[in-house]
């Protein structure tokens, strides 16, 4: 089968592959890129372990062709720390203990980002909408939700900062 | 998943041109939010995807012309459609359903027409413009262009009156009048809903002039409640008509057992769902609701 060049932005740098057009995003991450933070888990766009933000919006990895990608930008967990500092997003997950195993983790941490992009201020039922499709089997969700009102906070504290 | 070449038309009739050539080793490739996980499952396949993504115009959203419909692009995501200003402002009820759809990448990368062409049978969308008065789907291929409503597009299980190089080029959706009062219900556990009703109430002075009930997932397509409508007509909206209206919508389901629930439970369901429907769609109606 013929194959198709791509050239897509992940985590701010450009990566330009010869792919099969059936090839998983998924599996050109894991495999290709070694970026193993989103995980394979339901595969049918069900669970969220496989989120990665797709020019900002977060996306099955596992249900994506990496041909889609061609021209845009990825994010995945592996990007979101700046100069070995973790983003607030994480900071409060860890402060909050808003994980146990952690399988789960990078698929909530950035689906937490989109919302947080979208609605700074967000309702507690927009935040439970908008997360309604990433599953946890250990902590039961409220640290999780913890994790995301402080994460909002600080980053809210953080824009206030700026703009003064 | 086997191999398959993507096709990159730049217009509707090069698509339409493509899946003439191809037959049934093509079909239209959008979000891929069905078709890639019945083509990953094995469960069907085509050598050719014919992407239509990428077709200037066609997730556009806008008012027609007359100003009394909105035309939304079939490559429209239902993310898009759940932000959109414009269905804000003249379809507020379908930004409410869009917001319910599946979950948010689901959304981002799901199509409107997608959902609809799939016909997968607990569709909201499907539902929702199945009641949704005057709502229609354009249709187009080389041989020309044709409108269908809604409310005949879907046959049966998985299968529309869509010919197989017709393209759905847009969604047609009347602006509704300040007298008709509307609403959605459904309940969901899982991704899909077990059942899902759509109300839409005409009302003059408390008097209900037209009502129609439509009932999705608990069939092969969403179905009219006939009958319900028929006891709604002409009544004023009250409690008890509700209650009477939801029974008839419950009697005229058909579901089966499965993963969704028993068949009893999503009778039941259907009940409940009709008779808060039609209360939310009374309500808004006398323009007193949110």
């Amino acid at each position: 089968m013929k194959r198709v060049l791509i050239s897509v932005t992940v985590n701010d740098q450009r990566v330009e592959a010869e792919i099969e057009p059936r090839e998983l995003l998924l599996d050109f991450l894991r495999d290709r890129l070694n970026l193993t933070g989103a995980k394979r888990s339901c595969d049918v766009q069900v669970c969220g372990a496989c989120t990665v933000l797709l020019d900002g919006l977060p996306v099955s990895a596992c249900n994506m062709l990496a041909y889609d990608t061609n021209g845009r930008h990825v994010l995945t967990i592996e990007g979101l720390a700046q100069d070995g500092e973790l983003h607030a997003i994480q900071k409060a997950f860890i402060e909050q203990n808003g994980l146990q195993c952690g399988f789960c983790t990078p698929g909530m941490i950035l689906t937490t980002k989109a919302l947080l992009a979208a609605r700074p201020d967000p309702s507690e039922s927009e935040i439970r909408s908008y997360l309604r499709g990433n599953l946890c089997r250990c902590t039961g969700y409220h640290p999780i939700l913890a994790a995301v009102r402080a994460a909002a906070e600080q980053m809210r504290d953080g824009d206030e900062r700026v703009e003064i | 998943m086997q191999e398959f070449q993507i096709h990159e038309p730049r217009s509707v009739q090069e698509a339409s041109a493509l899946l003439a050539q191809y037959g049934w080793e093509s079909t239209l490739y959008a979000g891929g939010t069905e078709l890639l996980l019945l083509m990953r499952e094995g469960l069907t396949h085509f050598p050719h995807l014919i992407n239509v993504k990428n077709i200037a115009g066609l997730d556009g959203i806008r008012l027609d012309d007359s100003g009394e419909a909105l035309r939304i692009g079939a490559a429209a995501t239902h993310h898009a459609l759940e932000r959109s200003g414009l269905i804000a402002a003249y379809a507020p009820l379908l930004a409410e359903v869009e917001a319910l759809v599946g979950n948010i990448r689901v959304r981002v990368t799901g199509t409107i027409g997608g959902n609809l062409c799939f016909a997968e049978p607990r569709s909201d969308l499907a539902a929702l413009f199945s009641a949704w008065p005057g709502a229609s789907y354009e249709l187009n291929s080389t041989r020309g262009s044709r409108r269908v409503p809604a409310a005949d597009f879907n046959t049966d299980l998985f299968l529309t009156v869509r010919e197989d190089d017709e393209i759905m080029t847009a969604i047609r959706l009347p602006v509704l009048a300040s007298d008709v009062g509307y609403a959605y219900e459904k309940f969901a556990f899982l991704e899909r809903p077990s059942a899902n009703v759509a109300a839409f109430l005409t009302l003059n002075q408390g008097q209900i002039r037209a009502a129609r009930v439509v009932v999705g997932s608990v069939g092969p397509a969403p179905f009219a409640a006939v009958q319900a409508a028929e006891i709604l007509r002409g009544q004023r909206a009250a409690p008890a008509l509700f209650e009477a209206a939801a029974d008839a919508a419950a009697a005229a389901a058909d579901p089966v057992d499965d993963i969704y629930g028993t068949a009893e439970y999503k009778r039941q369901l259907v009940r409940v769902l009709a008779r808060r429907a039609l209360h939310r769609a009374a309500t808004r109606a006398k323009g007193d609701g949110s």
